[in-house]
This record gives structure tokens, sequence and C-alpha cells, in this order.
């Protein structure tokens, strides 16, 4: 294993209530948002952000697979929905639909070739492939280049909800991103989540007894996959545009860089990391190009001098499992 | 070809099994049988190719000539995870558990393979309580009952490879390749686990490779004995004590 999967918090013992808790503490913050006059399409970015990095984080916190190409899934979703939307006309949840199941299966091809290696060469893969990827949307006309797919038109959720009105489109986003969530939650606390962990943990041991973890492995990255499209697809309607920003490594970068502020393999980590990125680049805009120096220098602090992340940190400190 | 089980003597032959490393070989040619039912050791001294032996059979390793079989089947072309699924199911020298799983956890991945539903993503895991009956027995089986719910990792060394075997019979195997079972280990918990391992033999054939010599000599049925990768000699403890090649291996090149 990677030294980086060694920091992972051990499996929730009395965890499940304690994590009930945080999920209800988190849902009622996001619920009043809209309230607090803090800047929604913020929030909303971040809510995005943060699906994104706990699908990653399913893939390397559970899993112990580092994917370095995790942009391509967000790209490739955000694109797919984008053109469904602007150029077929489709309606949002068929937008989203097809921009999910292209991820999908951007997963098994992708996972498919990938999950045959391990530690930096599956990382270096992963990378590889998302390079590739980044100069077919560079090259491909429908993506239209360094433009991007701009002015999309949000349209009616099932026929009802207004997209274009913010506090809609908020409390949709919120939806989308809370389904993930859970999602995610359930299949790390699920039968096929016991065996990810113990590949984890041992993965000798796992083929010992007669787990085929390639199997496993492959499912993983592929549900990785799907739910960091979801996000990719959910955040075209926030941005109402696809660029090629979502699809390029520096993108592939931050995902990592969020998932180990938040602390990788904690349930919430991946959440906070990303609100607290998507914060920084918000805030300290006004530094300019500095703000990409700040985030080195945060990222160097963390790996430093708070390994697990902020939220692993604290479940270290009160041996809890969050 | 091979379910004529009952009258087979022998679960496990190699024939001519091979292993070369760029040009070293770690394993020569060797002829191995283990009768069913009993406990077969190998030994010999450092470097003789004992461990390697174990990777062929297992699978971890592929052998660069010879062939496997067990219980009559051919298994040369198999991957490890079938060979288990056969079956044939192996430990490792460094104790090899889940270390942040629970005990009962640990033995609930070896019971949820048989079972399947190992892909389900979308279900809760206390679909999984089911098994936790079967895993209590397991665990109370090789007296690990009070460790039930502490997480492997924070287990003293002995209790762990207990946990293993506790694991490994949880897959209700036929036969147990032990490597080292008695590794890094004290005197009482070695009483414990020769005890445990002379317990289990009754139901399955086991093969292990020991250092420990009252271990072997208290344990096994039969021995072989290897070194630079061949087989030196093979027979009972009391026929290997009287061999001269064998007190030579050991005292002249392991022991000096």
């Amino acid at each position: 294993m990677t030294t980086i999967t060694e920091n992972a918090i051990p499996e929730p013992r009395r965890g499940t209530s304690d994590a009930m808790i945080a999920f209800v503490i988190m849902t009622a913050l996001l619920l009043i948002v809209p309230l607090t006059g803090v800047y929604p399409f913020f929030v909303m970015q971040a809510l995005c952000f943060a699906l994104l990095a706990c699908a990653f984080n399913l893939l390397i916190g559970y899993g112990g697979l580092l994917s370095f190409g995790h942009a391509m899934f967000l790209g490739t979703a955000g694109y797919f929905t984008a053109h469904a939307l602007k150029v077929w006309g489709f309606t949002p949840e068929l937008g989203i639909l097809i921009g999910t199941l292209g991820a999908a299966a951007l997963g098994v091809i992708t996972g498919l070739i990938a999950i045959r290696r391990q530690g930096i060469y599956f990382a270096m893969i992963t990378l590889a492939l998302s390079q590739l990827l980044y100069f077919v949307y560079l090259q491909t006309p429908f993506t239209h280049g360094e433009d991007g797919i701009q002015g999309i038109p949000q349209g009616f959720l099932f026929g009802i909800f207004n997209l274009s009105k913010p506090i809609t489109l908020y409390y949709v986003i919120l939806a989308g991103f809370l389904l993930g969530f859970l999602l995610i939650y359930r299949a790390i606390n699920s039968p096929f989540g016991e065996v990810l962990k113990a590949i984890r943990e041992n993965e000798p041991r796992a083929i010992s007894l007669g787990y085929k973890t390639d199997q496993y492995k492959l499912l993983a990255y592929i549900l990785s996959g799907t739910l960091a499209g979801f996000a990719g697809s959910l955040k075209v309607f926030v941005a109402q545009n696809a660029s090629l920003t979502d699809v390029h490594w520096t993108m592939s970068g931050e995902i990592v860089l969020m998932t180990l502020v938040g602390g990788l393999g904690t349930i919430f980590g991946p959440v906070v990391g990303a609100f607290v990125i998507i914060a920084m680049q918000q805030y300290l805009a006004g530094f300019g190009q500095w703000v990409t120096v700040i985030q080195g220098a945060i990222f160097v602090i963390c790996v430093l001098t708070f390994r697990r992340g902020v939220i692993g940190e604290i479940a270290h400190y009160f041996k809890r499992s969050l | 070809m091979g379910e004529i089980c009952l009258t087979d003597e022998f679960i496990l032959e190699t024939h001519g099994l091979t292993k070369e490393f760029a040009g070293f070989f770690a394993v020569r040619d060797v002829n191995l049988k283990v009768k069913r039912g009993t406990i077969h050791a190998l030994i010999g001294p450092n470097g003789a190719g004992k461990t390697t032996c174990f990777n062929l059979l297992t699978k971890f390793l592929k052998p660069s000539a010879g062939t496997i079989l067990y219980k009559g089947q051919d298994i040369t072309a198999l991957a490890p995870a079938d060979v288990a699924r056969l079956g044939l199911v192996r430990s490792f020298q460094i104790s090899a558990v889940f270390p942040h799983l629970t005990a009962l956890e640990n033995v609930r991945v070896a019971l949820q393979r048989q079972h399947g539903a190992s892909f389900d993503f979308w279900r809760s895991k206390s679909v999984l309580d089911q098994y936790n009956h079967r895993a209590e027995e397991l665990l109370e089986d090789v007296g690990l009952s009070e460790f039930t719910k502490t997480p492997a990792v924070e287990m003293p060394y002995g209790r762990k490879r207990a946990l293993e075997i506790a694991t490994t019979l949880a897959l209700d195997p036929e036969m147990m390749l032990l490597d080292e079972p008695m590794a890094g280990m004290g005197h009482e918990d070695i009483d414990k686990i020769a005890a445990l391992i002379k317990r289990i033999s009754a139901k399955y054939t086991i093969l292990m490779v020991e250092h420990n010599l009252s271990v072997v000599s208290n344990l096994s049925d039969i021995i072989t004995v290897l070194t630079r990768g061949k087989v030196l000699a093979e027979g009972s403890y009391a026929d290997l004590t009287k061999d001269e090649r064998v007190k030579e291996a050991y005292l002249g090149a392991g022991h000096g």
C-alpha cells in the first residue's frame, strides 16, 4: 500500500450514530444557506466539487487506488450534459442521465485498462488517459475547443422546477449532492464496501481467501467515475458552461488536494476539503496568481502537520469515525 | 477428471516443480506428495526454497516448469483466487489479517465470499449480520471469544495467528498451507497454536513450513527436507534424525 492510504481512518465502530448526527448537522446547515446571505453560486459550486471529492475518496480512501485523472469524468459528463441540453434540447433530467451514463461508460473503458496496475502506475495510467481525452476534447468540434459550450439553457427539471431561479436551482443541486453522498455512504457500508476495505488492508490475503480483487477494484472505479460524472452534470446547471478547465489535469490535482485537506478515507472530509478549497479560490481571488502559491503552501502544511486532514484529525482526536 | 477423491490417497502432488529466477533455481524438480489427512512439514535451512514452493503451490508465483495436481486436477494454470475457491487455502509468513477490521469482521470477510452478495454496493452491511453467529463460533473455536470486537491491529501477535487460522477455517477448506505458523512467537503462544493445529488436523490436510523443529517433531506425520531448492530427504522425524545428509545440511550449512 502507498503511504497515503496508511492514514486511512479505521472502520467505523460506534461510528454509525456519530455519522448520523454529523449528517443531520451538515444537511441542516446546507438547507438554511439561502437564508444566511452567503453567495449561493459559491455554495452550489462547492457542493458539486464536494460530491466529486467524495466520489474520488470512495476509490482512494476505501479502495486504496489513487486516480490522478478524475477530471476526465467531471469534464466528460459536463460536455455530454451541456451538448444534450443545448444542441438536442433535452430536458434537465435527461441531460443529467446522459452525462452520468457517459461517465459510467468512460469508467468501464478506462477502468479495464487502469485496474491492471497498482500504486504509482495506476495513478500514471489514469493521468495519461485523462490527458489523452483532454486532447480529444480540444480537437472535436462539439466541445468548441477553447471556447467551451457556453450559454446552456437550464430549463425545467421534471417539467416543474425552474432551474433558472437561483433558489430552486440551489435546492435541486443540494438534493443531487445529498443523493450522491448517501449512495457513496451506502457503498462504503455495504457488503461490497467490506470486501473493498479488506482488499485495501491486505490484498494478498483477500486473494488467498478466494476474492478476485481486480473485479472489486473495477467496480469501485466505475462507481467512483459514475458519481464524479454525476457531479459534473450537476455543475453544468450552476456554471452554465462546459469547458476544457474541467478536463485539465490541474483539476484532477485539485480533487486530490480537496480530499487530502478534508481527510482521506473519512466520510465528511472531502466535503469540508471541497468547501475550503473553493472558498479559498473565491475569497482569495484578489491575490490573483498568488492563490496557486497559497494553495500549494496549504497543501504542504497539511501533509506535514495534519496528515489525516481536517475531519481526519478531529475524528482521531475524539476517537470517532466521521 | 479427478472427482475420484475417495480413492485418491494423495490430495496434493507436484511433478518436476521448478522455479527459476534469472538463472537461479529457487525450486528445482520437486516431486511432492501430500497424503490426505496428514500434517506434512516442509523444512530446510534458510534459502532452501520453502516459501517459494508455497507460493508456487498457491499460484502466487508461476512455475517455470512442472505440474501441480490438487485432488487429481491440474491446477498449474489457475489464478490464486481460483485455487482458494477449490479449497486449498494458504496463510502467510507475516500474519495475514485485515488490521483495521475487528476479529469478527475479519472472519466475516471469509464467510461472505462463499455466500455471495459481495458485489452488492446498494445494500446495507447489516445483511452481513447473518454470518455473525458462525463467525463467533469460529472465533470461540480458536479461543478468541474475548476479542470479537477488537480490531485485529490491537491484538497480541499470537492471537493474530489464531485469528488467521479462524479466517481460513471459515472457508471450510480441504487443505491448509501454513507458512511458518510459529514465526516470531513466544513459548506460550507456540503451545497454543500447536495444539490448535493438531486439533484441526483431524478434519483438514495440512502442509506447513516451519523452522521450530520441536514443533515439527511433535506435529508432523511426514517431513520433507529441502536444500537449495531440491528435495534432500523425506520421512518421519525419527527417520530423518538418523539421516546423515539431513544432519549435515542443518548443522553444516544452516546452523554453523
